[in-house]
């Protein structure tokens, strides 16, 4: 996909040019379609939320040169690679503090990150807090599967009480974590949590958290039909659409401790927070021009504007 | 204070080496440092975070040391000039991501204040106990840069040179310091911002779609970039080709590590910098870096004063090691005289590259404190006989 035509965000692009050219596929031009065939398994809901993501970021209208995705390590963690953006495809659970750096050297960019729940909530669990409590300027994209999948289905921090993982082989005893609770109490000014089921809810919780200046948080439950749902004998990834269709209730605003997930209980979905808070960076401008002077702080941050280094006398 | 509006100090100032590495960073053009405190290094970013507001530079407090060895990559990426700042156990965290700068070739600096290990170790006292971790302390084959600074006024000039290599070559350059120098007081002095040789990035000029992160000609050093130029980038820990997409085979390995590798190796001659001190004539040569050098020169002094030809080579560039040059001193001296304050590290690299040549006397510290010159003038009298 060339350049110039993935960055045209304005023109639809299931207009036909005449008879002759095929109808392309409207987020083809998000993608990399020469990475395809992508590594997900036949079933697996990341698919389903990169579409919602191509379709948020074409209707929200961001510059896409400027936008930047980073992923973590696991199957969401590839996500990155697939999209036609600056992408960044880092350590495992280290996404957050990468893109926090990212966001801090440059704020024109918009910062998403898109991984996985082990990746952000186990191995990387404390970046998530820390990010969530300085209310860093990124939005935190978490495709949760309830399991690893990346390496064949190991339990971890989201699966719940008694399900079935290759290092769980009688069943979770460990409590799970309650990630929109999780992401409110550490400080997240938007958390929304929505299953693979509902594409139009997640597209517009992606809207809407791009567009949130801060910590944005989307939880998305996603199947995992090879490893998750096999092992635990919960059918098909059709099947399990199904069962989220039926069995998944909206609680838009509903306080988040009561959105714990029980093996096969009832999935509480909604858009819980959406508040101001003052972000990392405005925190930051605020305490400089107070130290500073507005005028020497626009003057030091224009300086920083210019191509790094001083005088280039080697060679 | 400020010379040039540019917010960096000029004149002579008097300084710990820790102040002093952090005024480094500052005439370098560093704008970014994220840091964890920890004992001996944590002065480094306390004085960054006073004088950034001043000079534009961002400081941030991270979560810990692994969360800090990542933002400066992601800042990196954002186009900014990046460093961070540990000790021994900070320094252990941060492994993973040293090996992921040297992956996705991004220049950034770290410090590491050396202190008495294993583990907890010694917090307030010296050691070099950590010139083997490195070198390879992350999983995989790499090469890095290592310099070692013996005073507060090479802290600061070093640094900038730390910045420049790691610019040059875009690796991760690792500035070993120690305890001792990190909290040694000296005057420093440092010169106008103009007067200052500051390598900068070497920026692709190539359109969109014409440019491949990865890919170089005969120097194996790609061209940079940062996030929102249009050039879509993909950066991946993964192996990767020219585009940087991962590929999943020993082709590509191949390639790709042996890049990694020989972009230091082969301009090993370049990047290697030393001191020398009648070495052309000596008979026994003393080499050391870092603090120890310091302590080397009271016991040449003595050695000398009692007829033995004895000479000072100090390293300031450790790694890569000065291979060639080790190799041609050991078929003319009779001995190498190898003080650090570890039980055996960059000795091991000397003894390699002697190869039986000339003979190879370690003299060697647990940490804790410097070297009693004493020790390595008994072991240069016994070298020397």
């Amino acid at each position: 996909m060339s350049s110039t035509l993935s960055k045209e965000t304005s023109d639809s692009a299931t207009e036909t040019h005449g008879d002759t050219e095929a109808v392309q596929n409207p987020v083809e031009r998000f993608l990399r379609t020469k990475r395809m065939p992508h590594i997900w398994c036949p079933g697996c809901g990341i698919g389903t939320t990169v579409n919602c993501f191509a379709r948020a970021i074409q209707q929200c209208g961001v510059d896409l040169d400027k936008l930047s995705i980073v992923s973590g390590i696991g199957c969401t963690g590839r996500v990155a690679g697939y999209l036609d953006l600056d992408s960044f495809h880092t350590t495992h659970g280290r996404p957050i503090p990468f893109a926090t750096g990212l966001k801090l050297a440059n704020p024109e960019l918009k910062v998403v990150v898109y991984s996985g729940d082990g990746d952000l909530i186990a191995i990387g669990g404390n970046h998530f807090i820390h990010a969530a409590r300085r209310n860093a300027d990124i939005t935190v994209i978490c495709v949760n599967n309830f399991n690893y999948a990346m390496t064949g289905g190991q339990a971890g921090p989201t699966t719940p009480l008694d399900a079935v993982g290759t290092t769980a082989p009688y069943g979770v005893c460990e409590r799970p974590f309650n990630l929109p609770f999780l992401a409110e109490s550490c400080g997240a000014v938007y958390v929304a949590r929505w299953t693979t089921y509902h594409v139009r809810q997640i597209t517009k919780a992606m809207v809407e958290a791009i567009d949130k200046k801060g910590f944005s948080f989307v939880e998305i439950i996603a199947p995992c039909p090879t490893l998750y749902e096999r092992r635990n004998r919960l059918g098909t990834g059709l099947d399990r659409m199904k069962w989220f269709k039926e069995n998944s209730v909206i609680r838009n605003g509903v306080d988040t401790r009561y959105c714990d997930i029980g093996f096969q209980q009832e999935i509480v979905c909604g858009k819980f927070v959406d508040i101001d808070r003052p972000s990392l960076l405005e925190m930051t401008e605020a305490k400089m021009v107070d130290l500073l002077s507005k005028r020497r702080w626009e003057e030091i941050a224009k300086r920083q504007q210019k191509p790094l280094g001083g005088v280039h006398t080697k060679e | 204070m400020s010379g040039n509006g540019s917010g960096a100090l000029v004149g002579a100032h008097y300084l710990d080496g820790d102040h002093a590495a952090a005024e480094g960073a500052i005439s370098a053009g560093c704008n970014f440092v994220a840091g964890y405190p920890i004992t001996p290094s944590t002065e480094v970013v306390e004085r960054l975070a006073g004088r950034f507001p001043n000079t534009g530079g961002k400081f941030i407090q991270m979560e810990d040391e692994i969360a800090s060895s990542i933002a400066i990559q992601g800042a990196v990426w954002g186009g900014a000039k990046a460093m961070t700042v540990s000790s021994g156990p900070g320094i252990s965290l941060m492994m993973e991501h040293i090996g992921l700068a040297a992956m996705t070739e991004v220049p950034c600096v770290i410090i590491n204040v050396q202190r008495g290990g294993p583990s907890t170790g010694l917090p307030t006292l010296p050691a070099q106990a950590d010139m083997m971790q490195a070198r390879w302390g992350s999983h995989g084959d790499y090469e890095i840069i290592a310099l070692s600074p013996n005073s507060p006024q090479e802290c600061f000039n070093l640094v900038i040179h730390a910045f420049n290599l790691s610019e040059q070559y875009r690796v991760p350059v690792l500035f070993m310091m120690d305890e001792s120098v990190g909290h040694m007081t000296e005057r420093v002095v440092i010169p106008p911002q103009d007067e200052v040789e500051v390598v900068p990035r070497r920026f692709t000029k190539l359109p969109p779609g014409e440019y491949r992160p990865f890919e170089t000609d005969e120097d194996l050093v790609p061209e940079m970039t940062k996030a929102g130029e249009g050039h879509r980038i993909h950066i991946t820990g993964l192996t990767h080709d020219e585009q940087g997409y991962p590929v999943m085979n020993a082709k590509c390995q191949d390639k790709l590590v042996k890049r990694l590798v020989d972009k230091i190796r082969k301009n090993a001659g370049e990047i290697s910098l030393y001191h020398e001190d009648g070495v052309n004539d000596a008979d026994v040569v003393v080499m050391t870096y870092g603090i120890t050098s310091r302590v080397a020169m009271r016991a040449i002094r003595e050695a000398r004063k009692a007829g033995i030809k004895v000479g000072h080579l100090r390293l300031v560039v450790v790694w890569p090691f000065p291979e060639k040059y080790v190799r041609r001193l050991a078929r003319r001296i009779e001995a190498f005289v190898v003080p650090e304050i570890n039980l055996g590290q960059v000795v091991l690299e000397v003894e390699r590259c002697t190869a039986g040549k000339c003979e190879t006397v370690p003299v060697q510290h647990a940490g804790g404190t410097v070297h009693d010159p004493r020790a390595i003038y008994d072991a240069i009298v016994e070298a020397a006989r």
